[in-house]
């Protein structure tokens, strides 16, 4: 790891400030992602601004058809909380599947969702839930939010400070996970909302990271069923495609984890 | 350069670290204490898990100064008055363990498995919580029949108290 000087952020303003006074900061929030980056000489921020000190930047609330988690929440403490698992039990389901427990201890929702591995499974729930990102300069959309691979709606300074989620009617995750780094080799987020309108997102397989299935989505819509999601068949044109799995492998992946998402959701 | 003090198995200490040390290093290089191994070094293969103020984590993808402030324990922490840990005591008795390399981040991970699900413990649940260690050795049966007897051990003894 190259030269840097950490800074711990006592407020959001603070953080803000302190990245505009760093030739080239970045923040740091569990780290699961940037610190092993930079071990590998693959980043070099001059400066780090630590996160996850902010008073209040982490915790679960519920209120009404509402979660809302801090956005330095660790994986741990969604798939753990009571009322997550109470409201969205699939989001819980999501989290306590990220990397591996000493990885949830330590990752959080605002940084996954901050740097937008195209393989990552927060990104799939935000998506498919229509959640809203909530930084310290405005409301985004998921919709608006995801924008390629490793790319996001985020300014440069901008910092995520919570996400809400509309608890859905029903939902559920499936992953197929890399057995070594446990990222998505395919993952697919299925949700009915409490409006009845269908959402499925899908992560590990786009070449510009997260999508929603429009197709699979107009077919549960007509008929929420496993086999109506199993009936979709997804063009390999524009997926993901190395030693760990080809574009084929990787577009039949999605039909079947619709129809065993579905199949969870009931 | 920051002046890093945390409490490390108990005892506060204080150093001198340039931000990009890694919790390994300042664990193993600056305080001496080597029984936290660095194996993969990419976050894989758990041999580096300390507990941060009681959670298991990988001190290989931590920065010292990250931890400053917290009580962390290593492996080096874990026994008290000569007494092997139960956790230690049951990878002894069952062979958990071959040639020991994993064995110091099998241990700290068993340790936080157990406290967080004690008697509820079965064998699935043992092999899912684990797959953040590797082992080259054993084909883990062993630490997996440990980490049971272990459990066990300590949730009798929680009783009895």
């Amino acid at each position: 790891m190259y030269s840097t000087s950490y800074h711990k952020a006592a407020s959001v303003a603070e953080a803000e400030s302190l990245l505009a006074g760093a030739s080239d900061g970045k923040y740091l929030a569990g780290g699961q992602t940037l610190i092993p980056t930079m071990k590998q000489r693959l980043a070099a921020p001059t400066d780090l601004v630590d996160l996850t000190k902010i008073p209040g930047l982490a915790g679960v609330e519920v209120s009404g058809n509402t979660v809302k988690i801090g956005a330095a929440t660790r994986h741990y403490d969604v798939a753990s909380s009571a009322s997550v698992k109470s409201a969205i039990p699939a989001l819980a389901a999501l989290a306590s599947g990220i990397g591996d427990p000493a990885v949830r201890y330590q990752g959080t929702i605002g940084g996954s969702l901050a740097n937008n591995d195209p393989s990552a499974d927060y990104p799939a729930a935000v998506l498919a839930l229509g959640a809203t990102i909530h930084t310290n300069k405005r409301a985004i959309s998921a919709d608006d939010y995801f924008q390629g691979m490793f790319t996001t709606a985020l300014e440069d300074s901008e910092i995520i400070t919570a996400v809400s989620f509309p608890v859905p009617a029903k939902a559920a995750y499936v992953k197929f996970p890399n057995p070594a780094s446990r990222y998505a080799l395919a993952g697919v987020f299925v949700a009915k909302l409490a409006d009845g309108s269908v959402r499925v997102a899908v992560t590990g397989v786009g070449e510009s990271g997260v999508f929603r299935a429009s197709a699979i989505e107009a077919a549960l819509a007509a008929n929420w069923s496993a086999d109506s999601a199993g009936s979709i068949a997804i063009s390999p044109e524009g997926v993901l495609s190395d030693i760990h799995g080809s574009a084929d492998y990787r577009a039949n992946l999605v039909s079947v984890l619709a129809k065993r998402a579905v199949a969870a959701a009931g | 350069m920051t002046t890093v003090s945390m409490t490390v198995n108990g005892k506060t200490v204080s150093a001198d670290v340039e931000d990009r040390t890694l919790l390994v290093s300042f664990l193993r290089e600056t305080l001496g204490l080597t029984g936290t191994h660095v194996g993969c070094d990419t976050s894989q293969c758990g041999a580096c898990v300390v507990h941060i103020d009681g959670r298991a984590v990988k001190s290989c993808t931590t920065l010292a100064v990250q931890a400053a402030g917290t009580a962390v324990t290593t492996i080096e922490g874990l026994s008290s008055g000569g007494e092997l840990h139960p956790v230690q005591a049951a990878f002894r008795d069952n062979h958990g363990l071959q040639c020991g390399f994993c064995t110091p981040g099998m241990i700290m991970t068993s340790v936080d498995i157990i406290n967080r699900h004690g008697a509820h413990l079965d064998e699935a649940t043992v092999r899912h919580e684990l797959e953040g260690n590797i082992c080259r050795c054993t084909g883990y049966h062993n630490i997996v029949k440990s980490v049971l007897d272990a459990a066990g051990r300590m949730t009798t003894s929680a009783a009895a108290e």
